[in-house]
């Protein structure tokens, strides 16, 4: 096979592309077990009131898991997306704006998740 | 035609590959679908850091009839992509490209990706007192 881990693992000229792949399979990776989590959680969950939830979030193991979902659940989209918008999108500078739009969108949204998070975490 | 044995062009078991187009397609739609969805994940997580009240609005959108849809579409969404995802993964290992496990692991993605949403769904009613399985 040509996509033995050992030749494309930072190697070759296109080093940002390959990159991107790695990181594209890692947060996929990463994403299967914390989505089994979420759904299952969620369906726990389900017409829980305010203080329960907030006292779900507040569990630490809670709190980490969920961070961690909001960063590779973003990051994942983020790369996701650059994908879908180089196949498409072949004028160089809408591409570009594009990706620069999408991408700044995707960050803002998924830090403000991130932070909502920390908010209900760190809350009194 | 004087070469009769030279590859036809456009290759003709593409068409064939009616199954797996479907599947390459989904994942895209899903993908982005779910990109767009992260913005209810958002607001779910804004919500609950608010407030009460800020709380009581999300659930009261995400329990109406249009919201459980949504959510429905979304779970899906979610569910299709991720075992279509774990496919993408084996293959990029180098894994189940033969002909036959490609089809068979599509066909499996597709039944399942069905059946363990309509299971969440059908154990969330169940715990929410909606419906009454047993
Ligand atoms: C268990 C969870 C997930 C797994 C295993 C997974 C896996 C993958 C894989 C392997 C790819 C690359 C497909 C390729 O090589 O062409 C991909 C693409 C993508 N994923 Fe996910 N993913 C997951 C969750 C998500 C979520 C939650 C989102 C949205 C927030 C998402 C958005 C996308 C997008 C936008 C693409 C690009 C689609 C394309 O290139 O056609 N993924 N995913």
């Amino acid at each position: 096979m040509t996509t033995a881990l050992g030749k494309i693992k930072g190697m070759g000229s296109a080093k940002s592309g390959t990159s991107h792949w790695w990181m594209q399979q890692v947060t996929a990776l990463a994403l299967v077990p914390l989505v089994v989590w979420f759904l299952v959680s969620m369906v726990a969950l389900i017409d829980a009131d305010h203080a329960t939830m907030v006292a779900w979030i507040k569990n630490p193991f809670v709190g980490v898991l969920l961070s961690v979902f909001m960063v590779m659940l973003f990051y994942h989209l983020m790369l996701g997306v650059q994908v879908v918008i180089e196949d498409y999108v072949h004028n160089e500078l809408l591409k570009m704006s594009s990706l620069i739009l999408l991408k700044f969108s995707i960050a803002l949204v998924g830090l403000s998740g991130l932070f909502f998070i920390l908010r209900i975490t760190l809350g009194s | 035609m004087s070469h009769p044995d030279r590859p036809l062009s456009p290759h003709l078991q593409i068409y064939k590959w009616q199954l797996n187009m479907l599947l390459s397609i989904l994942h895209r739609a899903t993908g982005t679908s779910l990109g767009i969805g992260t913005l209810g994940l958002v607001w779910w997580a804004w919500a609950v850091s608010s407030g009460p009240e800020a709380y009581r609005t999300f659930q009261s959108a995400a329990s109406h009839p249009v919201g459980q849809i949504i959510l429905f579409g979304f779970s899906y969404a979610l569910v299709f992509h991720s075992l279509n995802g774990i496919r993408h993964l084996f293959w990029d290992l180098g894994m189940g490209f033969e002909k036959k496990t490609v089809t068979r692991s599509g066909r499996a993605v597709l039944i399942l990706s069905a059946v363990l949403t309509i299971g969440l769904w059908l154990a969330g009613y169940q715990l929410a007192g909606r419906i009454s399985l047993f």
